[in-house]
Order: structure tokens, then sequence, then C-alpha cells
């Protein structure tokens, strides 16, 4: 890291008789102060970006996990009973909710990073004294924030439909929180390799709603014969869904402690993946 | 202490293309410099690795001091960008553009806030600053690239080619504004195809030639060099054939324009009294070529033929 240091403007003060053509020096501030508005900076920013094209970005998920609701808890639902000593609605509402904390927190990361590759102005923010751990931080705190104002959003929607009884809170923020900043991560590395538009929506397509449709949202591994319940455990989604539904309802399929353990392993090492990526240049220096 | 100083510079990109081939660059603080070269000469690698946007392979770069790769963050701190390229959010106001751009140099929004309105009302562009970037004319979108550049008060501004595509008024408005940046202590460096605009603004300059420095030198030495210029005269009287003015070899273009050319040692006095023994009236002059250009052209050949 390099040491602290003065901005220094190199006009200051104005000449005799002319006027500056600068507005002064900046006051000295420590790193770590320079740092957290940098990150704030880049937050509201991908806050903004978000908010402002809201039907694109916060809607579509509300009204798809409502359709989910009407369609797999209601009209279907009642028909299968109940799941894991559950209500069916009951039972998918936990894995609804993460389905959309899960593609919102990617989604909004991998288009935001991508098209300030594509436009160029990621070299705004490559031209200014900020880390690399920052920049990374900040982009995935606006896809954490997106993952959770939906999650939110899709658990409102979810009270027309059912009363929630929640087990832990505790548990649950954790999880949403965790499984919000490993998507994000996911959406970031995502974003450094792509190329093209395509490149950003093949992982989604090919490779997220898969794992998220077998990760124990509409079902319990329990109700699959004993190899693709073995196959099943090898999808981390699985871990985080039944994380989280133990938050809600207080059952699981899987230990939580190691649920936890996975999704933080995830964490740590996307988390120096993309800080490797970034400090090589990959995709975004020649 | 130098503003900026580069060693051994060199850059070979992935596909094996060697875009700088060891530079070695110099540039005193509070100087206008100009980086001159043809398109591919490698002066945007040269930028873009100041401005730490292309990582080089080998050699050395200080900014006031700092050393590029040991405090990086020092180095960005002392260096302001104007870009050749638009690169900024289209769909931000004016306004975020540049706030956006001081957050992410540590300024606190307060101090942002007044210091975007002071370059915005500079470079008039406060008026328009709810505008979307989308909706800016082009003149108006380069003043802005200006106006983020300085937002934190840079000691080292690079401006790569900050008047392309800009009509004359907001280019001599530029100019201008330059000139005042530069007299009151930041360094300048600019690349210009205009190589009038170097020659008004800058007083040293560099032309970089397929990745090497072809010559450095001060603006006056430089111009000093040219072994001839040519002028043209506009005459007040139609002629009919090229006259005979002595040591001035000259040529008619048509009835009323002479084209003549001065070699270093001989002086206008001495043409426009040979132009006076003959009876021959002149109404204007102009330089055929700008002096730079052809200074510019002169070295490139040489370089060309050395290298061949």
């Amino acid at each position: 890291m390099s040491p602290d240091f003065r901005f220094q403007a190199g006009q200051d003060p104005a000449p005799a008789g002319g006027t500056r053509l600068t507005p002064g020096p900046h006051p000295v501030m420590s790193r770590w102060a320079r740092y957290r508005v940098a990150f704030m900076t880049i937050l509201k920013k991908e806050i903004l970006r978000f908010s402002r094209i809201w039907i694109q970005t916060l809607l579509p998920s509300v009204i798809t996990t409502a359709l989910y609701f009407v369609i797999f808890g209601r009209l279907i639902g009642e028909r299968i009973g109940p799941m894991g000593g559950f209500a069916y609605l009951d039972f998918i509402v936990p894995g609804l909710v993460l389905m959309s904390v899960i593609t919102n927190a990617y989604s909004n990361v991998v288009s935001s990073f991508y098209s300030s590759k594509f436009s160029h102005f990621i070299e705004e923010l490559l031209v200014a004294p900020v880390p690399n751990w920052v920049i990374l931080a900040g982009y995935v705190a606006g896809g954490v924030v997106r993952g959770l104002a939906v999650g939110l959003a899709v658990t409102l929607v979810a009270l027309i439909f059912t009363d929630l009884q929640i087990h832990s809170i505790l548990t649950s923020l954790v999880i949403f929180t965790l499984t919000a900043i490993l998507f994000a991560l996911g959406g970031f590395i995502n974003a450094v390799y792509a190329n093209s538009f395509d490149d950003i929506s093949i992982i989604p397509t090919f490779v997220l709603t898969p794992l998220t449709y077998l990760g124990g949202v509409f079902y319990s591994i329990d109700l699959l014969p004993e190899f693709w319940r073995w196959l099943s455990q090898a999808n981390p989604v699985l871990y985080m869904v039944n994380a989280f539904r133990y938050g809600f309802l207080g059952v699981s399929d899987i230990d939580l402690g190691l649920a936890l353990a996975i999704i933080l392993g995830f964490i740590v090492a996307l988390t120096f993946y993309s800080l490797r990526l970034l400090d090589r240049g990959v995709g975004i220096k020649t | 202490m130098p503003a900026l100083s580069v060693r051994q510079l060199r850059k070979t990109y992935r596909n094996g293309f060697e875009a700088l081939k060891g530079v070695d660059l110099s540039v005193e603080e509070g100087d206008f410099f100009a980086l001159l070269g043809p398109n591919g000469a490698g002066k945007s690698t040269l930028i873009g690795i100041l401005a730490s946007l292309v990582t080089k392979t080998s050699g050395e770069v200080t900014v006031f001091g700092h050393d590029l790769d040991r405090e990086p963050e020092a180095v960005k701190a002392c260096l302001g960008l104007v870009p050749q390229e638009f690169n900024f959010n289209i769909f931000l106001p004016v306004i975020e553009v540049v706030l956006n751009q001081a957050g992410y140099y540590g300024i606190p929004r307060p101090e942002a806030l007044e210091r975007a309105e002071f370059y915005l009302r500079k470079l008039e562009l406060w008026d328009r600053r709810q505008t979307e970037m989308r909706q800016l004319s082009g003149g108006l979108k380069r003043r802005l690239m200006i106006a983020r550049g300085l937002i934190h008060s840079p000691r080292l501004l690079i401006l790569d080619e900050p008047t392309a595509g800009v009509d004359i008024e907001i280019r001599r408005g530029m100019w201008d504004f330059l000139r005042e940046l530069n007299d009151q202590g930041t360094t300048i460096i600019l690349t210009t195809h205009y190589l009038e605009e170097a020659e008004n603004l800058c007083r040293h300059i560099a032309i970089i030639n397929r990745g090497r420095v072809a010559e450095r030198e001060g603006m006056t030495t430089l111009l000093g060099r040219l072994e001839a210029e040519t002028f043209v005269l506009n005459l007040k009287h139609p002629q009919s054939k090229a006259p005979d003015l002595g040591d001035f070899p000259c040529l008619l273009l048509d009835d009323l324009s002479l084209e003549v050319e001065i070699s270093r040692g001989q002086s206008v006095n001495g043409l426009f009294a040979a132009l006076s023994r003959r009876g021959i009236e002149v109404a204007s002059l102009r330089n055929k070529q700008n002096r730079l250009e052809r200074l510019f052209l002169d070295t490139l050949e040489r370089r060309g033929e050395e290298t061949a």
C-alpha cells in the first residue's frame, strides 16, 4: 500500500491581480477517509443506477415471483400437499426469496461493471487513486443492496399469499446477505471476462438458473433417489436455500454450520480471485 | 524535480506488437509540453501507461518523484487525464459525472460540489449541469472532460487531442483556458494533430515515431532549425510570369499568387527589397505550410530513412 500523501494543487494561491483557475488545494485527508468517500461514491452511483431504471431492475423479479406464488403455491401447491412438514407455499417462500436475491445481486454487478467496461467509463475509476479492493467492494455492495431490495419486496409480496413465520431472524439475515455477496462476486467475475453483452447472459441462463432450480427451491432433496440426492449436495445453492429455509421454518435438509462454512469459503475464494483479476487488469487494461 | 520522468519505457502488446521501444522522456515542472507523432506512433500507449490504463512491459515512470510501481496512488493523485475518446456514462447528467470523479479521488461531497460548480462555470457548462451527457454536443463533451480531469487540481494535466472535432471558436477558448492554467503552475502535456495548436501553446516538444522519441527540443530551438520557409504572396497587380527575385526562388501559382522560399540566413526584409526593385506590390502573405508541420514531416522522413 502506498503511504498517506497530500493532494497538492499546483496553482494556489491566486496570482496577484489574476483569477485562480482552481478553487484551492484539497484538505489533507487520511487514506482511509479517501477510501470511504470513494466507496460511498461507487455505492451511491450503483444504487442510483438501478433505482432510475427500477422497471427493468426491481419490478420483474417481484412479478415473476408473485406468479410462482400463485401457480406453484396456490394452484398446484394445494394439490401437492405438505412438504417437509409445511404447507407447500410456506415451503417454497424462502427459496423463491433467495432465488430473487441471487438473480438480482448477480445481474446488477455483471451488467453494471460490463457496461462500464464497454463504454470505457471504468477508466474514470482506474485513473483515480482508488485501490482495487475498494472498487470491488463498491460494486459488490451495489449488487447486495439491489439483491436485498428485491428480496425484501418479494418477501412482502409473499405476505399477501401466506402468513410468514420466521424461526430465526439472525440466521435469515446472515444467509440473505452472504448469498447476495457471493453472487455479486460471481457477477463481477463474469463481467471481467465478458467481451460482449451475450457473455453476460450465458452464465445466468446456463449455470445460475439450473443450479437455483435444482437447489431445493421447490422440493426437499429427501424426495430424491439416493444418487440424485448425493449429486445435489455438490450444488452450492442447495446449502444457501436450506440455510435460509432454516431461518424461516426451522427445518433444513443439511447442517447449518456446513452451509455457512461453504458460503463463506466461496466468498473468500471469489474475493481473492476477483482481486487477482483486477490486479492483473484482466479485461480492463491492455 | 521533473514533473514527469520516463526511462526506457517499453510496451509489447499480447499480439506481439511493440508499441514503445525504450522511450526516455523528461518534462519539467510548469512546462507546456507537446507530444507529437503520427497515428500509431505510440503516443496513446505512453499516455495510457502514465494514467494507469495500460500496463507497461518494462521501464520506469516517476511523476513528481513518485514511482508508478511503488506509489501508484500518489502518482494518480498528481495526474489528471483528458482522454482522446469520450469515456463517460452517457445516461448521467453532467454534474454527476464530475461529482463521481471527485468522489473517486476521495473529495468529500460538499467540497466536490464547490469544485464542480467552479469548473463547470469556468468551462461554461454550469447551465447544462442537469443535461444528460448523450444530449451534449461534441465541443461541450470535450469541455466536460477537461472539467472532470481538473476536479482534483492535478499538478500534471495530460490532454490527449483535446480539441479534436471542436470548432475554431471553442478551440480558441480552450487554448486561452489552458494557457491560463499553465501560467498558474499546472504542468501540461498535450498531444494534438493540429500542429498550429502545439506551436501556439507549447514550450517544449517531443516527436514520437515508431515507438521511439525521434526529437525532443525547445519549441524555439526546433523552429530555428528550419532550413527554409515557403510563403504564398497575394499580389496587388497580376503578373504574367514569375519575376526574377535573385536569391529567392519563386513560382507563379496564378497571375495574383506568388510562392517564394526564404532560406535560413535570408530575411523577409530582403525579399521585400527584391520585390520593390521589381515594382511588385504585395497585398498579403501567409505561410504555405505550418512551420512545425514542416519540421514534423522532416523529422519523420529523416528517421524513416535512418531505420530503412
